[in-house]
């Protein structure tokens, strides 16, 4: 491979600027969300999520202390107190006295107004306005300036998203579905898978023809009839329709044409000599699954729980129709939705319920990568 | 809330045990039925063979069950309630059909589906080809192809968050907070509310779906670009071949068959892709596609599971091709027995 490669420097100089550009590309969408998530929801809508790691400054305009706030000293009249209110974060680094000149002064410098009038406006906020006659008049003299906030990060989105916006439930509700629906499928999918390998009887060739068929039915062809099925068994026994239970098997069955797709390719791949010297020393198909199949294939197992749990934790079709909307059922996919149409643009709100619905799949991709990959390509390059 | 916790735990033991107890005890009550120990020779040989007979089926039943249930009836089902009328009642023959044919937003669904078609395969895989072989060339090539990997793992409707947000309209002179209108104002120009761009939003949704695939593409590319015999590239080099022509006379030649097989498998994708026009656009501005119509018509007014079953069947008759091709595939190599 690496003999193709051009040996210059401005061509080995090329490929590492096109893989960080793809590189970039791939990751900055899900940096965006990542950063507003932690970020104020007011400086959310301010600024861009990428000047957040810099210091954003935004114009503002407040008013001076009016002319009972003045004190006499040294035959001036003199008013003072802060623009910025206490505890607040942000520097002060220009002001004005008019809107179309909200930066004429710079911070700390004295600006000299009408009738003999001074205003000074330090970096934090504080200031002195004096004049050679007393204020009058109700209302303060109106200034405009310019503060620059240091970068602030809070976890406030998480803790609002989690409590209050039914986030936290929804997560329970998601695991509460894909645990069960994630190792059902594993079992039943084993046994079959050995069978068809291992196993003669008459029908096998046809069996396995057909869950290749089933492999590429869409998802689609299967929601009306079981729609129908469920709604018709929960009004004949009197129960709900839309139950886990519902769920769970509903994703066994979509799941199990690739379940055993992919633990027959491997089982049969295990060593002949294995499973006959067991026979001969008189072990059952049982014993010789539970005792010999089962650890050996440990690691298309993890495969496809990875999988199958990815796939249930990010549905939506299924879990929008088997599934209610109340929040005692719906799952997180469901319920981000359901923000998208209600919460459209509080982006607060929406970055940090992402984050949460992702960042499950991402630890467990992250932790077992090697596995997903190994089933990925056990998967799709035929029969691996 | 506890509760729950408490009965998914339960449940999770009844369903897991449930199962295992299946198999074990189906297992011993052939072995009592028909001993194959403990008993004389010919009635031995002759329980082992009744045993043979009867013990794939145990192994096998409950998947069928459940396929049976869950994907061959359905298949079946949704065949005739596309020839019945929304509430599948009365036979209404090829009414549905008809319908379909006559219909604008229909139309407009197999438009998109097809413009879908044509670019999110090839650019995934396209793309992917393209980092697989550049990635190989690099120290930090592996930690490259996760980052590039990772959108895999997030939902359809995560990424469709994520790009929302880079899509993000703010009216002129405002701040953009979106990073597509960012660049596009701080280049002079206007920004614009890309998901309501009759046309080319098409390209703004696809786009999500390329982000998530790409990474597929990528790795099952790059391990078939490994599995290339080093000879052959060596020889090429030799003879004084470019690294172009290398690139394409004699690595792509031999993951042709590898590049078929991603393209069929995101083309299956594209044909159930649902989530991101949902969450997006739900199929306004002219960006319907087939799944999300499908979906929309089971529920639209209360539900029409005839326009919606022929919605389905349609998808399934765009699969066929790829279905007969793979059993097929299948057949050659298990050299069909």
């Amino acid at each position: 491979m690496a003999s193709s490669t051009g040996k210059s420097f401005i061509g080995r100089f090329g490929v590492h600027l096109a893989v960080l550009f793809f590189v970039a590309v791939w990751t900055v969408p899900t940096l965006g969300i990542l950063i507003s998530s932690l970020r104020d929801k007011d400086q959310i809508v301010a600024s861009g999520w990428w000047t957040s790691l810099s210091t954003s400054s935004q114009t503002a305009a407040g008013r001076l202390g009016t002319a009972k706030d003045q004190a006499e000293k040294d035959g001036k009249f003199i008013i003072t107190g802060n623009l910025l209110g206490a505890g607040d974060a942000r520097t002060v680094t220009a002001y004005g006295v008019r809107s179309q000149e909200p930066t004429k002064y710079k911070v700390g410098a004295v600006a000299e107004l009408d009738d003999g009038v001074t205003l000074q406006v330090n970096e934090d906020g504080s200031y002195v306005l004096s004049s050679p006659k007393a204020f009058e008049g109700e209302r303060g003299q109106r200034v405009y300036y310019e503060a620059s906030a240091p970068p602030r990060f809070t976890t406030d989105n998480y803790r609002a998203v989690l409590f209050s916006e039914g986030i936290g439930r929804s997560f329970l509700n998601s695991l509460t579905v894909t645990i069960p629906a994630t190792i059902i499928p594993i079992l039943i999918a084993a046994f079959a898978a050995y069978a068809l390998a291992w196993m003669r009887f008459p029908g096998r060739a046809l069996l396995i023809a057909v869950i290749i068929g089933l492999l590429v039915v869409p998802l689609q062809m299967s929601l009306i009839p079981l729609l129908k099925l469920y709604n018709g068994v929960g009004a004949f026994f009197g129960v709900p329709a839309k139950t886990y239970l519902g769920i769970w098997l509903a994703h066994t069955g979509f799941g199990l044409p690739f379940a055993i797709y992919l633990l027959r390719s491997y089982i049969a791949g295990l060593p002949r000599e294995i499973m006959e010297s067991a026979r001969i020393d008189g072990a059952s198909d049982f014993e010789i699954f539970i005792k010999i199949v089962l650890p050996l294939s440990f690691p298309v197992l993890a495969s496809f729980a990875i999988f199958q749990f990815l796939w249930v934790w990010n549905d939506l079709l299924v879990a929008m129709v088997f599934l209610g909307t109340e929040a005692d059922q719906i799952v997180l996919t469901a319920k981000l939705n359901a923000l998208l149409g209600s919460r459209g643009g509080d982006w607060e709100i929406l970055t940090t319920s992402a984050f949460v619905t992702i960042i499950v799949p991402l630890i467990v991709f992250f932790s077992l990568q090697r596995y997903f990959v190994r089933g990925l390509l056990a998967g799709s390059v035929k029969g691996g | 809330m506890a509760a729950q916790i408490f009965s998914a735990i339960l449940v999770i033991f009844i369903g897991v045990g449930g199962c295992v107890a299946y198999f074990w005890g189906a297992n011993k009550i052939v072995d009592v039925i028909f001993p194959s120990r403990g008993v004389s020779g010919a009635t031995a040989v002759d329980n082992l063979r009744r045993q043979g007979l009867i013990r794939p089926w145990l192994f096998v039943g409950p998947a069928m069950i459940i396929l049976t249930i869950y994907l061959i009836y359905p298949v079946v089902e949704t065949l005739r309630l596309s020839f019945m009328d929304r509430g599948s009642t009365s036979f209404v023959g090829l009414a549905n059909y008809d319908w379909a044919i006559g219909d604008r937003e229909f139309r407009n669904s197999i438009l998109n589906n097809v413009l879908w078609l044509a670019v999110v395969p090839a650019a995934c895989t396209f793309l992917g080809l393209i980092i697989a072989v550049l990635t190989d060339k690099i120290w930090w090539g592996t930690i490259a192809k996760s980052l590039i990997f990772l959108p895999l793992a997030i939902s359809f409707v995560g990424a469709s968050v994520i790009w929302k947000f880079i899509y993000e309209y703010r009216g002129e002179g405002q701040v953009q907070i979106g990073i597509l209108n960012a660049l596009i104002t701080r280049l002079g120009g206007d920004p614009q509310v890309w998901i309501s761009l009759p046309f080319w939003n098409n390209f703004f949704l696809m786009i999500i779906l390329i982000w998530i695939q790409t990474g597929f593409a990528m790795v099952i590319l790059s391990s078939a670009l490994r599995g290339i015999p080093e000879e052959t590239i060596e020889a090429a080099v030799i003879d004084g071949a470019s690294p172009f022509q290398i690139f394409w006379k004699i690595m792509i030649p031999q993951i042709w068959g590898t590049i078929a097989v991603v393209w069929t498998t995101i083309t299956i994708l594209v044909l159930k892709v649902f989530d991101i026009v949902l969450t997006m656009t739900n199929g306004q501005w002219n960006s319907q596609v087939l799944a999300n119509l499908m979906f929309d018509w089971m529920f639209r007014g209360g539900g029409d599971f005839g326009r919606g079953a022929t919605i389905a069947i349609i998808i399934m008759i765009a699969v066929l091709p790829i279905m007969i091709w793979n059993i097929r595939q299948a057949n050659k190599e298990t050299g069909g027995h």
